[in-house]
Order: C-alpha cells, then structure tokens, then sequence
C-alpha cells in the first residue's frame, strides 16, 4: 500500500510540478481538484437548469426538442448543451484525479476518513446523473444505455419483471420509464448536492470556489470547446433496429463494455467489492497520529484564536468549567484532531519569552508540547556557527527537510508549519541563535493540514493574530513554500535568504527603539 | 505573469479540453455486428397452479367466518415455464423458467436475444405452463425475413392467442 502511495505521490508531484511552470502555485488545478468539481457541478447545474426549461419530458418529443434547442438558439442552447456535457466529462475527470491524489498524499487517513468514506457513494450518484442524462436524449446512444443499463439491472433479483422488457421494440415502449428518468435525472443531483455538503461537513473554511483566474480560464475553456465542437445528438432511438456502433462517452460508460463480456451480475458485484475496498481503505492500516491537543485552563483565556484557526473544526469555544473570569474556554473535539498543532502556534500564550519556569501554553500537543519546541530550537541554534546562520523550522510533510542541515543551518521540524508561533521567530535573533529564520512548508494551496501554511504566511506578514513583531527585519525572515519533493527549490530558497543575510537590518532592540538618539549617538 | 506563462496554460487548456472533447464521443464503441440481426424472445407469463384448484365442501364452508367463503381453494406456487426455441430447425434454447415472487407465484420471465445473419428464418417457439409433462401447450412457427441490424422480438401473450411475431 505504502509502495503504491508512494508511486502516487512522485508521480503527483512530477505532474503538478510541470504545471507549476504555467500556473501561479495556488491556481495549479492539480491543487484545486475538489474545489474544481464543485465548480463544474455547478455549471452542470445552471446548464441543466437552462435546457430543462425547452426540454420536452415526453418520450416521442425529447429527441426533438433537443434538436430544437440546438437548431433554433445556437447560441444559446448550443452552448448550454456543450457544457453541460463537458463540464459532467469534466467534473469525472477532477473526481477521479482528487480520489487518487487524496489516497496518493495519504490524506484520507485519521480525522479526514469522514470525507473519504461519504465521498464514495459520491462516485455513485455522479455516474447515475450522467447515465440517466445520456438517457433523455433518447438517440441512439440512449437505446443503447437504455438496454444495457436494464438488462444490468435485471441480473439483481430486485425485479419481479425484467426492466428490459420495456425497451423490447417500439410497441413495448412506455414513456413512464421515460418520466422516471426524467425524476432521476433531477433528483439524484439534488441528493447529490446534499452528500457533497456532507463530504466537507468536518472541514473549516472548505475550499468550494477555485482562484478566480482558474476558474474563468476552466469556463474559458469549456466555452471555446463547445463552440469549436459543440455536443451533438446522435440518430434517433429507434427500438426495432440494433445499436450496433455507437459514439461513446467513455468518461462515463467505461464500464458498459464490459457487459459484453462479463456476466452482470460478476460486475455488479466486482463493483460493490471495489467499492467497499475504497471506503475501507482510510482503516488501512489506521493512521497512527500524535496525541491530541489539550487545553491547559490554567492558561487558557478563551480568546478564541485555535477554534479560529482549527483546519478540521476540532475545536469549539464552551462556556467556562473552572470558574476563572473568562467567558469561555477551548474544548477539543478529538476525533476531529489530526495533531496538527496549528492550535498551539496560534495560541498567544505560545511564547518562548516567558519566563514561567514551565513553558505551558493554553493549547498544545501533548506528543510535542511547546516547551520542547523551544529547548529543540535553542539546542539546534547554539550548534550552529558561521556569519550566515539559518534556523529552518519546517513541516514533516516536506521530503528530506535534514538535509537542508549545515554547519550554519539546523533544522527543526513540526507537524505543520502553523504550530509555529511567530514569536518563536523572534526569540531566534533577539536570542542571537542564529541570524535569519526560514519558514518551509507544503506548496501553496497545498497544505497537508490544510490551512496551516496560509495562517503562518499571514501571520509573519503581520495580518493575523498572532502576529509577527514588527521588531524582526523582513530580510531576515525567508518563507518557503514548495512541494514535498522539492528540496532543490527549498535550498535555493535557503541559499538566497543566507547570502542576503550579511546586509540584512539588525533586530531592533527596545533600546534602539525607544532611544533612537542614544543609540545611534552611542 | 509572464506572457509565456500564459501561453503555457493555454497549451494546458487546449491539452484538457481536447481531451474531454475526445473522448465525450470516441472511439466509437462496436456493440453488435453491424450486418447482423437480432431475435429477441422476451415476455413474461404466469404458468398453471402447481396445484389445481380445488372447490371446497359445505362442510368446509361453514367452518369459515361469512365473509371469508369462497367457492375455491387454490395454493399460491405456480409452476416453472418450459419454453423452446428453433431457429432454421436447430433449437437454440430450451429452459425451464421458475415462477417469480417469494411465493412463486408469479409470472415466469424470459428475455433472450440471438444474433443472426440477415435473410430468411424459419423460428418455431414452444411454451409448456401447464402440468402436462410431455408436448407443449403453445407452439407457433413463422417465417421471417430480417435486414441487417433489425431487431425482431417473440413476445407471447395468452389472451391474444400465445407468440406474437413482430
């Protein structure tokens, strides 16, 4: 499993690095799958929605209202017919390719099974919408679903009459089945709808939209598809000949030719293995994580700012247990904590500064507590040497990180990078372990915690609590966003913030703040 | 962004929409052989009672309540068809159907297809549903001329006589 993970996870990369060339980081739609399908849902929808509005439910006026959309309002209903078939090709395609990538970076393991798990009856639904859509047009690609699709369903003993006996010849044709159909095709993607909503129900902040600029260049795109080579209807359905060579989308019936020449019942049952082999595979093996955080009240203030930050909604602000003089406290969901740590580095409390004999801030992890974050920076700083010294803090998500490790260069590693609070950054220089600090996480857009990356790039730009002192020179302070495999990209990141590290402004100290006169006078 | 950033996506675009465009409608899939008919022989029937019906006796009348007589007593299971098929003299398909429903007391379902050349046939269909065990209660023959990629079905109804041709 591990292996074919990580065969996933190379070839990912190679791809979407290739992409990376064309694309800003965060529009690289390999980056924005899920996000995408909601995107071509919706397009489906509002197409859907326009086409309903001429389409003619009965079984002898479907094919010839179709045609009556596509003749008489070319411009219109040509284009709306065209997307709506492309963007249903296209929202398969971004389904699979998120399934595969999402197993690929092992992100469906611990807290994330709930989206795993209700994302496969997902595949169900999408493949009944589209059938039963290729089904309306009632050509000869829909004679030929029609018959295939029943003669299927006739193999499971559901039925005490075969289906297939109403597509027998024209004089056995009932528009009943027509009409349900017709309810299929409007109700399952309304059902459809409601299990995507469950699917990012344990996400905060769920992506739904893609970048704006991916967004009308994907529409851009259908748009010219479909004006170049709009979607057309194929002969009308006539049940007293066979459909013998028949135009296909492959994007959806990839598995009807299979019928040809394996029993419908093995299918259906190779089908439902496969799909129980999917929903189970977030079990396998169970993903072995760190403790989950804990709230220290002592030190809790109920400020809010780890339930704000929380990727996965593990943590809820409750009314207070202990009788301090705070409204509310932290109360840590577990089940939905995937030991992130993006808690304790937005915690205001996380602070190495202090004092306190016990570094115990208000929410940390109990597996890697704040205190140990410090003595593993201040070890990692007091062994290195040279004029040019570099603490890297990075993620564990990020491949061969040690590496980066020099004589002038030690690195720390966090579950994510926004369980660094920004403070940490500034206890570096005023404590002179080292002269610069380089923050490296997971590509942009790409956070394996989610949002951890986007916290940390807000945080030490000063736009987010907590946030970064504005004592700390930017150009000691370098940020490094790359994929996991990018370890060219990340050194020479490093090797740029070392070399300008020589002219780079001192921390100011609150002397040279506060007495700038003296200071300079000195 | 650089231009030839752009130049790039649109490559990617034009790249991702071939792709969809392609393979929305081909390859073409070969589902039958083009110069090939198909018989069909497809119906659902409901076969005899397994047991006859039987009429009660006075006696058992008035054992029950008032509104509960009937004249007759019949056992719900049915039993199985036996249907045969004969394409130009050779029989092509010969089963035995049970009846459907928990019970087996519904219709008996076939729904069968044949590839055939094109031309004329000679089709003979057979059905048994009654308890006789030798012979057949249904037997009709016809001669049918087929074109290429025609579908031809037998059907069957009772009421109207047994197969129907069409």
């Amino acid at each position: 499993m591990n292996l074919l993970k990580d065969f996933g996870r190379r070839l990912f990369e190679r791809v979407e690095g290739g992409f990376d060339l064309a694309f800003p980081a965060e529009w690289n739609p390999f980056r924005q799958l899920g996000a995408l399908g909601w995107f071509f849902y919706w397009i489906v929808a509002a197409s859907g929605i326009y086409l309903y509005i001429f389409f003619d439910t009965g079984l002898t006026r479907a094919y010839e209202s179709i045609e009556w959309i596509m003749n008489n309002q070319w411009y219109v209903g040509q284009v709306m017919r065209s997307l709506h078939r492309y963007a249903s090709d296209a929202l398969v395609v971004v389904v699979v390719l998120h399934l595969l990538r999402e197993f690929s970076l092992d992100r469906m393991r611990g807290t994330r099974w709930f989206a795993w798990f209700t994302g496969i009856p997902l595949l169900w639904f999408l493949y009944a919408c589209g059938i039963s859509g290729y089904w309306l047009v009632w050509d000869v690609l829909a004679q030929y679903i029609a018959i295939a699709t029943t003669e299927w369903l006739d193999t499971l003993p559901i039925f005490g009459e075969p289906t297939a006996a109403n597509f027998v010849n024209s004089a056995a044709l009932s528009g009943r089945f027509f009409s349900l159909m017709v309810f299929i095709h409007i109700a399952v993607p309304l059902i459809m709808l409601f299990l995507m909503w469950v699917h990012i129900q344990r996400y905060a902040r769920p992506r739904m939209n893609p970048p704006r600029g991916l967004a009308a260049g994907t529409l851009a795109a259908l748009v010219v598809l479909s004006l170049v080579f709009p979607a057309v209807s194929q002969a009308p359905a006539n049940l007293d000949t066979v459909p013998a060579v028949i135009g296909f989308d492959w994007f959806y019936l990839a598995i009807y030719p299979l019928l040809d020449v394996v029993p419908g019942g093995q299918l259906w049952l190779g089908l439902a293995i496969g799909t129980v082999i999917l929903a189970v595979l977030p079990w396998a093996p169970p993903l072995q994580k760190l403790a989950t955080a804990e709230v220290d009240l002592d030190n809790c203030n109920g400020c809010g700012r780890c339930a704000e930050d929380c990727p996965f909604e593990a943590i809820i602000m409750g009314p207070r247990t202990d009788g301090a003089a705070y409204d509310t406290e932290a109360v840590v969901n577990a089940s939905n904590c995937v030991s992130c740590g993006i808690c304790a580095g937005a915690c205001p409390t996380s602070t190495p500064h202090r004092r306190a004999t016990d570094l115990m801030p208000g929410i940390q992890l109990p597996g890697y507590p704040i205190a140990e974050l410090r003595d593993r920076t201040r070890a990692t700083g007091q062994a290195l040497s040279g004029d040019d010294r570099v603490m890297v803090f990075g993620c564990e998500q990020s491949r061969d990180l040690a590496k980066l490790s020099a004589p002038g260069v030690g690195v720390v590693v966090l579950p994510c990078v926004g369980m660094l609070p920004p403070s940490f950054i500034d206890w570096v220089l005023a404590r002179d372990l080292a002269d610069g600090v380089l923050v490296s996480g997971c590509a942009r857009g790409d956070c394996y915690q989610r949002l951890g990356g986007n916290w940390t790039r807000q945080r030490v730009a000063r736009q987010r609590d907590p946030y970064l002192r504005a004592r700390v020179p930017d150009e000691r302070v370098g940020l490094c966003w790359t994929p996991s495999g990018d370890r060219a990209g990340r050194q020479a990141t490093l090797d740029a913030l070392r070399s300008g590290l020589a002219t780079a402004p001192q921390l100011k100290r609150r002397a040279e703040r506060t007495r700038p006169a003296e200071a300079t006078g000195g | 962004m650089a231009s030839w950033k752009y130049l790039l996506q649109s490559v990617l675009y034009a790249a991702f929409i071939a792709l969809i465009g392609y393979f929305s409608v081909a390859p073409a899939y070969r589902h039958a052989h083009p110069e090939l008919a198909v018989i069909k022989l497809a119906f659902s029937h409901a076969a005899e009672r397994l047991e006859p019906c039987r009429k009660l006796t006075p006696e058992e009348l008035a054992q029950l309540a008032p509104n509960m007589r009937r004249p007759m007593e019949c056992e719900r299971e049915r039993l199985p068809l036996l249907v045969e098929l004969e394409i130009d003299g050779e029989l092509v398909f010969r089963a035995e159907e049970p009846p459907t429903g928990l019970w087996q007391d519904g219709a008996a379902t076939i729904y069968q297809k044949f590839q055939v050349q094109p031309g004329s046939h000679e089709l003979v269909a057979r059905l048994r549903d009654g308890r006789d065990t030798v012979g057949f209660d249904y037997e009709q023959a016809a001669s049918v001329e087929l074109a290429a990629g025609q579908n031809f079905v037998i059907g069957f109804r009772a009421a109207a006589g047994g197969f129907k041709f069409q």
